[in-house]
Formats: structure tokens, sequence, C-alpha cells
């Protein structure tokens, strides 16, 4: 686990020293949570179970390559997200707050979350570092392309780039464009393409034929 | 409040990187953290505007350089302490001693997890017309609320259109502070790069925030 800490963000420069630590605290306060009969640690352990088994990026791409099959469902998503998104059966539902925003050769959408880390999570899963971190919190909604250049993304100089700030309990999730060399895919075919990152708008789905 | 997490349009953290194959949790004490604050949550210990509210009262340079769940761990224990769940003899034996706190909803156990895996409903009925239509142009207040709002500093005194009404929902001013729910209509209000940033901005950017009523007037 510890070498998994020797990466460059700023924010883990005490990890070493703070493991220890920090273990010590959580099992502390965990201890006094079960002692005074405010949770079960079982069902601790089910909660963490459902995040790490049950939610994640492969909800979102099951909604994005529907959307690219079913001219139907696309327009039922961009129309009220929380609606379509809600007859899929999901185990973490989404609830009434989303909204699907869509890429297109004239508009790329990019979503943040400056003041703390709002992410939908039913659609994405928890959100990684580097979502929740100072650099991409407080540069994406002033230069959204210097970011999108620190994920290798370039877009042509001319198309409008759209920040969403996630400020309120709306959850956002990109559409991005349907590659190319598609055509004929299965939905099953196509979710395999559609990446975490290009449903937060640091992203392109990925490219067909190319190795994963 | 004017605190550091609201970090829009800051310069100077650097680039953006991305660890490759990150996993969901670096230890294990990140994801019990995690599921306390769910629980606790769910057992009606405090609201999600009341706990994102004790995150950024952290001292400033406690939260910029704590990992985003040490700060998840402390913002916890300063709640559950404010509220009196838990006391700092707890805290330092490390067991309970004192008598426990009845919660709104009762003990979190393990037949509630899928309960909590359904977002919540934050929508409520409104009671008084919506002010502004899709096309409006707004200007954000220039507030400087001293406790919990969602108005990010970088969009105060700018001017925006309303583009979605996005109904009547929990205002987290009021709601953090343990103030009532107090519904409000909500917006996406869209600026341009130029308004926010200055004339040398990048032309072809456009910034929304979900702005409640009360942070809007009419420009």
């Amino acid at each position: 686990m510890s070498s998994k800490h020797d990466h460059h963000h700023s924010h883990d420069s005490q990890a070493h020293s703070e493991l220890s630590e920090m273990e010590l605290r959580v099992r502390a306060l965990e201890t006094i949570l079960s002692e005074k009969g405010y949770i079960d640690p079982a069902a601790l352990d089910a909660i963490v179970q459902a995040y790490e088994t049950k939610i994640g990026p492969h909800n979102g791409a099951q909604v994005v390559a529907k959307a690219w099959s079913d001219p139907a469902f696309k327009q039922a998503l961009l129309q009220d997200a929380s609606k379509a998104v809600g007859t899929l059966g999901h185990f973490s539902r989404v609830g009434d707050h989303l909204v699907a925003v869509e890429n297109t050769p004239q508009r790329h959408n990019m979503v943040v979350c400056t003041l703390c880390s709002c992410y939908p999570w039913e659609m994405l899963g928890l959100p990684p570092i580097w979502y929740k971190a100072a650099p991409y919190r407080s540069r994406a909604v002033k230069d959204p392309r210097g970011v999108l250049a620190d994920f290798g993304v370039t877009l042509p100089k001319e198309t409008e780039i759209r920040v969403w700030d996630s400020t309120a309990e709306t959850r956002f999730l990109v559409l991005p464009m349907r590659p190319a060399g598609t055509e004929g895919w299965s939905e099953a075919q196509l979710a395999e393409i559609v990446t975490r990152d290009s449903m937060i708008g640091t992203g392109f789905p990925k490219t067909p034929g190319a190795p994963s | 409040m004017n605190g550091v997490h609201d970090m829009g349009g800051m310069d100077g953290f650097g680039k953006v990187e991305p660890e490759p194959n990150e996993p969901m949790f670096h230890t294990e004490w990140e994801s019990r953290v995690l599921a306390m604050v769910r629980a606790m949550g769910a057992a009606g210990a405090f609201n999600i505007d009341t706990s994102r509210y004790y995150r950024e009262a952290l001292p400033p340079e406690v939260y910029m350089t704590s990992s985003y769940y040490r700060k998840w761990f402390l913002g916890l224990e300063q709640n559950l302490l404010a509220k009196g769940y838990i006391t700092a003899e707890e805290v330092a034996a490390a067991h309970a001693i004192a008598p426990a706190k009845s919660l709104k909803h009762g003990k979190f156990t393990v037949d509630q997890v899928e309960r909590i895996m359904v977002r919540g409903q934050f929508g409520r009925t409104p009671t008084s017309p919506a002010k502004f239509k899709p096309g409006d142009r707004v200007r954000a207040k220039n507030i400087h609320p001293k406790t919990h709002t969602r108005l990010p500093r970088y969009v105060r005194g700018h001017v925006g259109t309303v583009e979605l009404n996005l109904g009547c929902s929990v205002y987290p001013d009021t709601a953090a502070n343990e103030a009532g729910e107090n519904p409000q209509w909500l917006y996406t209000v869209v600026f341009d790069g130029t308004e926010l940033w200055g004339a040398d901005a990048d032309p072809t950017v456009k910034i929304s925030v979900d702005a409640f009523e009360p942070y809007l007037e009419l420009a």
C-alpha cells in the first residue's frame, strides 16, 4: 500500500508520517461510534463493498453507449437525464438531479467542482484524486485548455469550451462524441471504449482498433 | 465563508497529475472514513451541507496539507464533537465514555445500506414563483457570508445569463447551519470567460455555476 503513496501530489507530502496516526485515529473513532450504538461496523463493511464492487464508470459507459445507439434514448437523456437513466435499474440510483451535456464538433463540455468534490458517483463511481485536488479545481474554470493539455487533449482553436462548475446538487455527465469507425457496433462493444475521463470532459473515448 | 476551499481561479497549484491505475482507496482507513461519513449522515447526525461546512472550516493550513480523506476525517470528528455525539475525552481514550445521544434515524445497520445508494432528493415544493427565467441577464451578488455558501468567489459581482431553471431546492446556506431547508429556486447561470477573467481570457470559454435565487439580481 505505501508504495502507492509516493506519487507527486503535494497533499500527500506527509502521507508516510500521517499513515499510522491516521490508522489509529480512524480506528478510535469507529470504536467510539460502534460502542455508542450509532453504527454497526458490518454496515460500514457493506458500504465499502458496494463502492468497491457495484458502482463505477461502467454505469456511465452503459448510458453513453445506449445514447449512441438509440436516438430516442439520447433525446430522452438530454431532455431529462434523471428520468432516462432511472429506467436502467442501476444499483446506485441517480435520483432527480442528473443533467447530461452533449459534446459536438462546435462545443466541448467539461465538469468540475471548484468548492469541493461534487461528482456523479452513481454514474462514475468515486472521483479520482486529481478531480478532488487543487490543481484541477483551481484551473478548470480559468484555463480549461491548459488543463486539457495536462491530459494530452487538444481541441480545435475555435471549439467552444463549456465548463460546468458543480456548485449545487445537480450532477453533470458529459456525453462524448461517438468515434468514427464504430458503425454497426453493439452497445456492449461501444461501452468498452467509453472512458471515465471522456464522461468528465477531460478525455475522449478510446480510438477503435487502438490497443487499450 | 471565504475559505481556501473556494479554489476557482487560483494560480500556482501546478499541473493536473492523474495517477495511473489509481486504486479506489490508497489505504484501508480511507474506506472506513468514507463509510463513517455516509453512515452517520444517513443516521441523521448531520446533513450533506453541514458535512461540507466542517471540511471548509478546517484551518487553512490543515486543509491545504491534508489528503482528501484526512479532510473528511477531521471534518467528521469536529462535526460530531460540536454536535455532542462524541466527546474530546472519548477521542483521547479511544473508547465510549459518555452516554450516547439519540440519532434522528437511529443506529445505522446493514439493512440500510441499499437505501443510501439511492441519491438524496433535494427538490422541494416552491412557495413562491421563480424570479428569473432562462435568457435573463443576472448579476451574481457581491456577498461574503461568513458561514457556508455555494456561490464561488470568482463569479461574485459578474453578469451572466440564466440558462436553466433547475427547480426549487434545499438552500445550503441555511441547511448547513441547521437553520432549516429554506427551499430556493436554483438556476444554471452561464458566464463568458472574458467577463470573469478579463479581456485577455480565451474567448471560446464559457463557465456556468448553479446559483440559488438569493445569490442573484437582475442585471
